[in-house]
């Protein structure tokens, strides 16, 4: 600031010397040592933040080929030597516990199927519940947004006690089918407040359009209305996939006594702790736990963050 | 057409509520849940135990120390990210998506590989640490205090700042660009454009993903249970809640530190509701 005045005060005293002197250099010093600075320092923090995120998952891949002795030799090598080099982690972690494995396979299939299901259901109630919120007018209407996103902040670990004696109590825990209901149940107000925002944002008019026409309510919904909004249910349904997928404490709390009927996650999680399985091994497993989201996420990146910051403009 | 989703939402969320409020009236067992009824045979004793038992208050003030410092150095963090990413760039495309990983990334294995990296024996940070940098020994990162809760809160930063950065990325994508032109016209230097133009446009969303990132952390159970297990100092309440309800079978219990815990988190956001945030939330 007293940089600021000074030059001020002295411009119109000696307004040549301000052109080619000190006095230039000293008036905007500050403003041109922050521009280097900064300019510096921006590069070092992206670069420093590219190695701090991504560094984790370098590292996992890079465990996950390389063989156990050898790692334990050589822990700080940066990249596997040619004749480390393998992939028999990755047979060892898919193969069944019959065969010498620890079965990965069979859990990738009760993910994929965990996860599928929620986002079919999650789908169907949302859609029409986002619609109906959207579209309707009916008593409570208001009251209901607010339900959903209180839900949506409550914490899983109060939900879990009473769930996990419930579901023990009419013997159906350990059944795929009510952690599908569980989460269904996590996931349908963020898809129902994601969706209900979009639908708002497709004309009434083209609906009453069709209405002229005489097309009903469903046909509406079915031909005009959806085809319009597949972008967010698209991004809904990779939403709740990922949440599906990605999901720890209930997979925990309802299928661990079963072994068969683990997901990624859990098999993972439950493996972890155990010494008689390598580490690279169980890499190899957080690997195959991981890449379907990455792909997914890259695959569809502009969607998602488009969904989720379109849903935050508006709260 | 909206019906069905109240009702399982209402079946599955509402009343599981309703029952933990129930239940932690109610001096029940795991084992003997088959036959014990329902409802019926309030006590107080639950409560009784969780406010006089010394493990409670100092969980309590684990879980308030992570949440308050997971929170700063989360938005902390995605702050920075943003402004740093804010100019265009060849690949920021790619950078931009790249930070976005840890969150998305599936929780057991973003802190099995940490802890792998962790690991005093052959993990990669204590092998850098001793031949580089150092170190006499290896640290235990996970395992002993005060760095296991440190090392926890790091990782909060690690995995959430991605949250903070991309609301931050699309507040700051709004921002008019006249303000700053004018600001620099007359003077002023980066950072007094940050100081007086850009943080207080920033405010309100900041504020909203304080409240947002202290609810969800204040809530977590999986980065700490799958980090440290509770051990070494980072016991939190919801862990808490996990050890009663699984490894002690006292339901009980377990429902009434769970209902003790949302009761704080309300009483917290209510009143950063009331003074902090008045204008700038809702």
């Amino acid at each position: 600031m007293a940089d600021v005045v000074t030059a001020a005060a002295d411009a119109p005293a000696a307004p040549t010397a301000q052109r080619r002197g000190p006095t230039a250099g000293r008036r905007w010093s500050r403003y041109r040592v922050e521009v280097r600075v900064l300019g510096v320092l921006r590069w070092v923090v992206i670069v420093g933040l590219m190695l701090f995120t991504l560094f984790p998952f370098y590292y996992m891949v890079l465990l996950s080929v390389r063989d156990l002795s050898a790692l334990l030799q050589d822990p700080a090598r940066l990249w596997p030597a040619l004749s480390e080099f393998t992939v028999s982690t990755y047979r060892e972690v898919l193969t069944s516990t019959g065969s010498g494995g620890q079965g990965f396979l069979r859990f990738i299939a009760n993910s994929g199927l965990i996860a599928l299901g929620t986002v079919a259901v999650t789908l169907a109630f949302a859609i029409s519940g986002a619609y109906a919120i959207a579209r309707l007018r009916f008593p409570g209407r208001r009251n209901i947004s607010v339900l959903f996103l209180a839900v949506y902040l409550f914490p899983s670990i109060l939900l879990a006690v009473p769930l996990f004696v419930f579901f023990t109590r009419i013997g159906l825990r350990g059944s795929l089918a009510a952690l599908v209901l569980v989460y269904v149940s996590q996931t349908v107000a963020v898809a129902i407040y994601m969706l209900r925002n979009y639908f708002q944002t497709v004309p009434a008019s083209i609906e009453e359009a069709a209405a002229v026409d005489g097309a009903g309510r469903f046909t509406i919904l079915r031909r005009i209305t959806l085809p319009l909004a597949m972008p967010a249910i698209l991004s809904n349904a990779l939403f709740v996939f990922m949440i599906a997928w990605n999901e720890f404490l209930f997979a925990l709390l309802f299928l661990v006594e079963d072994r068969s009927r683990w997901t990624v996650s859990l098999g993972l999680s439950q493996l972890a702790g155990s010494i008689e399985i390598p580490t690279t091994v169980l890499m190899a497993g957080s690997v195959i736990l991981t890449l379907p989201i990455v792909v997914l996420f890259f695959a569809t990146e502009r969607l998602l963050t488009g969904g989720l910051t379109a849903g935050a403009e508006k709260g | 057409m909206i019906s069905p989703t109240v009702v399982i939402v209402v079946v599955l969320v509402v009343l599981p509520i309703l029952w933990t409020v129930v239940l932690a009236f109610q001096d029940l067992r795991l084992i003997r849940l088959r036959t014990a009824g329902l409802l019926g045979d309030y006590t107080l004793d639950n409560f009784v135990q969780v406010f006089s038992s010394s493990g409670f208050w100092s969980a309590l003030v684990t879980t308030l120390v992570y949440s308050v410092c997971g929170t700063a150095a989360a938005i902390g963090l995605g702050l920075v990210a943003a402004l740093a990413l804010r100019g265009g760039f060849r690949g920021r495309t790619f950078v931009r998506a790249s930070l976005l990983l840890p969150y998305v990334a599936p929780i057991v294995a973003a802190t099995f590989v940490w802890g792998v990296m962790l690991n005093p024996q052959f993990g990669i940070v204590n092998e850098v640490g001793t031949r580089l940098l150092g170190w006499d020994e290896p640290i235990a990162f996970l395992s002993q205090r005060p760095t296991a809760l440190i090392t926890v809160i790091v990782f909060e930063m690690w995995r959430s700042f991605p949250f903070a950065f991309l609301f931050l990325t699309a507040r700051l994508q709004a921002a008019p660009a006249t303000l700053e032109e004018a600001a620099k016209v007359d003077g002023a230097t980066p950072t007094q454009v940050f100081r007086h133009i850009l943080l207080p446009q920033l405010m309100p969303t900041i504020a909203v993903l304080a409240l947002l990132r202290f609810i969800w952390t204040f809530n977590n159970f999986d980065d700490i249970f799958l980090l440290t297990g509770g051990g070494a100092g980072t016991q939190v309440i919801s862990v808490r809640v996990f050890d009663y309800l699984v490894s002690r079978g006292d339901i009980g219990a377990a429902s009434a530190q769970a209902l003790v815990l949302s009761t704080v988190l309300l009483v917290l956001v209510t009143v950063y509701y009331r003074f902090a945030a008045k204008d700038e939330v809702a």
